[in-house]
């Protein structure tokens, strides 16, 4: 059974300066895959590699068995790949309804219209009200981005991704910045998405990554230290160390 | 009532509230009629200063042409010029060398060169993005010019290619002495061009454009094809900057390669900013002002003008920067609270 | 027996040409080294450079015509006190703007240069002026058996001081030390305790006060009016884009390339070869969109 998506000796270097080395990882379908290690290890820069945001210096990436390496980021994100930003990344001056259906109207290829008002695209609107509703967020659909808090601001963020109906979500650190008032918010919504979609999510709460992941592979500088289940990793002497000074939460 | 039913009712509420929006917000407000209705009486209440009002409706239009790349999609350019001078010089060259003197078929011409022009610069120069493409765009629009003056056998250089002539209009109106006919003539195609940007303006494209305006990033993870959507708008907009120099021409039976100067290129861009950009009728606000407010002043003294063009600049950035429409909206905003109770 | 004289005439051309684009080259460097460190550092598009030029040449024609002031003495004025008064422009406009979009830079500082031009029209005319150089400024030298016209060598040796100096400046003390990690990493320099923001006002008004120098210069190689200003400004921007933003060196060598062509250009399409400087400049912005040696 060939993993949904696959990544085979990834190595990336910034001139001298190697940021990801010899990188291997494996989401099957419907996965629930945690990527953990101390800051600066290069946890968003994977995930900016397997979104094309950057171009790898050597290895493969292969989706569904199929080498998707040379695609371009927005070629990848027709096959299905899908991924959230630490720092939000959303339309700021637009509506919160208008975000989303953004995110519809490319996948459902409706965007090059030029006649037809945007309102008139029935599919699109309903599927990306359908898809605030599912967030909760309907109430909010006609305001500007920015006058929501950070925590709502987040589900946009989170909303906008799965308006794409990814096969694969990467989630970097979901429920960063956000006050732990409305983080579960955040963990709900995490929580309740499609057991099909193959995730995989950057975080630093310990108690999230345990609740959640399946599989977790601790990056460290650029390589894998390790990779396992909770349990394996939990019990690691290494990854203890390597997070020595650092508060580590249990569940 | 249940605390339940409540709250669906609120939820049914905001959603039909959002559709509506979307569904509603491209049809006409009632205000929208306001400069067509000015345009038309001004041919009444000032007939004698038609040849004027003719060049205020092609500055419209250019004006339009760069909201479309700037108020809309974000991309800072400094040499629109470009479009607005090959079309004139399209318009020209097409009834004085090519003895084609039909004036509607010679704004399609000069607009489909223009296009050409737009797509084929924007393909290439929209990859770059700040300093680079503000250097790039002008450089173009000067480079333009002077390759002008290296072919003044064909363009006429700054003297330029006076005595153009140009058939009656629609076979029947022909031009009267004092612009009645072209300004009617330029009415007519603001008006055509103008339902056009703002049908797209309202569409799906639109609303990408409003998104790579807001963040490029985040388009390009949604999978939206950027530099294809900006080249798209790019060559619509030039397009349409060149139909507005082909007016110039047709207008004046007259151009020269004062069109591709800087200061063509640095008043429209004032004349948007001064209006509000993004918001399709800022456009029309700023070309009037600036027109009027040039006619007055440079009579007066051209340094007066040029100062005022420069002290308008600097006022807006400071104190308004989105534009008379961006404070008539704050204002109506603050009534708006005020009514409420 | 044609052979040595055409090799003869063609390399008195190409001298002729090198040494003339040296000149203007050295102009264009004086006045956009300025620009280019500004904009390095802060990442300010200023287009009211063109004016700060304009304004010193001005002052130097003023000094020398009404209060006797001679020469190299006007010069040395014009450096200090456009130099200082740019600092006021700076803090009362340009500071509200540093977060600013790019494009607001763009307008408040072409309505800036607008109404500086409108200004020194109003009091100085549109007519081009002129100065009267000392007697040994004008007139030809002697060079390895040819002769150069005086004030050109002047200028270029002017130029070449000054990027020693600037250079010196650079590479050699504290100061320069904080302006090159500063333009490299604002953030990283501003976190280890240099003062960017002092920074940026002494790199401003120093490169203005250059600016200023530079257009005291350009009188006897242009001739001066208001208009000045926006004439040049182009000229600068595609110095400083093709150059790298914040490099002494990729001012230098951009100054040197497109003053060259440009003045190769006009030889060669004589009367309309202004289009060249474009074109190179554009090739080669194509290729480097953040010029020579700009970085990322």
């Amino acid at each position: 059974m060939t993993a949904a998506l696959e990544i085979k000796n990834l190595n990336k270097n910034f001139g001298a300066l190697p940021v990801a080395r010899d990188i291997a990882l494996a989401l099957p379908k419907g996965a629930r895959h945690a990527l953990i290690g101390p800051n600066g290890a290069g946890k968003t820069t994977l995930v900016n590699l397997i979104t094309g945001v950057l171009r790898p210096s050597a290895g493969q990436i292969l989706l569904d068995g199929d080498d998707i390496t040379a695609l371009a980021q927005a070629a990848r994100t027709r096959r299905g790949i899908a991924r959230t930003f630490q720092i939000n990344q959303l339309f700021r001056g637009l509506t919160v309804l208008e975000n989303v259906y953004l995110a519809v109207a490319e996948r459902m290829r409706a965007s090059h219209r030029l006649w037809r008002p945007a309102g008139a695209e029935r599919e699109v609107v309903d599927e990306a009200l359908g898809q605030l509703e599912a967030l909760r967020l309907a109430d909010d659909a006609l305001r500007p981005v920015r006058e929501l808090p950070y925590g709502r601001q987040r589900l946009v963020e989170i909303a906008i991704a799965l308006a794409q109906r990814p096969r694969i979500l990467l989630l970097d650190e979901p429920a960063a910045g956000v006050p732990s008032s409305e983080s579960h918010l955040i963990l709900d919504a995490v929580g309740a998405l499609d057991p099909d979609i193959a995730i995989l999510i950057i975080e630093h709460d310990m108690e999230v990554v345990f609740r959640f992941a399946s599989r977790i592979t601790v990056l460290v500088a650029g390589a894998v230290l390790t990779e396992g289940p909770p349990q394996e990793i939990r019990a690691d002497e290494r990854v203890r160390a390597v997070y020595l000074g650092q508060e580590f939460r249990h569940g | 009532m249940a605390a339940s039913d409540v709250t669906a009712a609120v939820g049914l509420d905001a959603r039909d509230r959002a559709r509506a929006f979307l569904a509603t917000r491209h049809r006409f407000g009632i205000f929208e009629a306001l400069p067509w209705v000015l345009a038309v009486a001004a041919f009444f209440v000032f007939p004698d200063r038609m040849a004027f009002g003719s060049q205020v409706l092609l500055m419209v239009l250019f004006a339009l042409s760069l909201d479309l790349i700037l108020g809309f999609a974000g991309i800072v350019s400094l040499g629109h010029a470009a479009f607005f001078g090959l079309g004139a010089y399209t318009a020209a060259l097409l009834t004085l060398r090519g003895g084609w003197e039909e004036p509607i078929s010679g704004l399609i011409v000069a607009a489909a060169v223009a296009a050409v022009a737009g797509a084929a610069s924007g393909w290439i120069l929209l990859r770059y993005r700040g300093l680079t493409l503000l250097v790039l765009t002008l450089a173009t629009t000067i480079m333009l010019q002077e390759l002008g003056n290296l072919w003044r056998d064909v363009t006429g250089g700054y003297d330029g290619l006076p005595g153009l002539t140009f058939t009656p209009l629609l076979g029947q109106f022909d031009y009267d002495l004092y612009g009645h006919v072209n300004y009617l003539y330029a009415l007519a195609v603001l008006f055509v061009l103008f339902m056009a940007v703002r049908t797209i303006v309202y569409s799906p494209f639109g609303q990408t454009l409003a998104g790579i305006r807001e963040n490029v990033a985040r388009m390009h993870a949604i999978g939206s094809p950027v530099h294809l959507r900006l080249v798209t708008v790019y060559t619509i907009a030039a397009a349409i900057a060149g139909v507005a120099g082909a007016l110039f021409t047709q207008t004046n039976q007259y151009v020269t390669l004062g069109v591709f100067d800087f200061d063509n290129s640095a008043g429209v861009l004032v004349m948007l900013i001064l209006g509000g950009a993004g918001r399709l009728y800022g456009a029309f606000i700023g070309a009037v002002i600036y027109m009027v407010l040039q006619d007055y002043l440079s009579k007066v003294s051209p340094q007066y003008w040029q100062f005022a063009v420069g002290l308008l600049l600097v006022l807006t950035v400071m104190f308004a920067r989105r534009g008379l429409l961006g404070l008539a909206e704050d204002a109506m905003k603050l009534f708006a609270r005020g009514k409420r109770p | 027996m044609w052979g040595p004289l055409i090799v003869s005439a063609t390399a008195n051309i190409i001298v002729s040409i090198l040494f003339e684009g040296l000149a203007y080259a050295m102009f264009l460097f004086i006045v956009s080294v300025g620009l280019s460190v500004t904009m390095g550092l802060m990442g300010f598009v200023n287009l009211a450079h063109g004016a700060f030029a304009m304004a010193g040449g001005y002052l130097v024609l003023t000094a020398m015509r009404s209060w006797d002031v001679p020469f190299f003495a006007a010069l040395a004025l014009t450096f200090v006190v456009v130099g200082a008064a740019s600092v006021v422009f700076e803090r009362v406009f340009y500071a509200r703007l540093y977060k600013a979009t790019e494009l607001d830079q763009v307008l408040l500082t072409i309505g800036l240069a607008f109404m500086a031009i409108a200004t020194y029209t109003y009091i100085y005319g549109p007519r081009p002026q002129s100065i009267v150089l000392p007697s040994y400024l004008t007139g030809q030298i002697d060079i390895a058996s040819r002769t150069f016209p005086a004030y050109r060598v002047f200028v270029i040796a002017v130029g070449a001081a000054l990027t020693a100096a600037l250079w010196y400046a650079f590479e050699r003390t504290n100061i320069g030390a904080k302006i090159r990690a500063a333009v490299d990493n604002r953030r990283m320099a501003q976190s280890i305790g240099i003062d960017v923001d002092r920074l940026f006002t002494l790199t401003f008004a120093v490169g203005s006060g250059l600016a200023a120098l530079g257009g005291g210069l350009a009188i006897d190689l242009f001739g001066l009016t208001p208009s000045f200003a926006v004439l040049y400004l182009v000229f600068f921007l595609l110095v400083v884009a093709v150059g790298g933003l914040g490099s002494l060196k990729g001012t230098l060598a951009a100054a040197i390339l497109l003053g060259v062509c440009d003045t190769a250009g006009k030889y060669i399409y004589a009367g309309a070869g202004g289009f060249i400087i474009y074109a190179v400049a554009m090739l080669i912005l194509l290729i480097k969109p953040a010029g020579l040696y700009g970085r990322e």
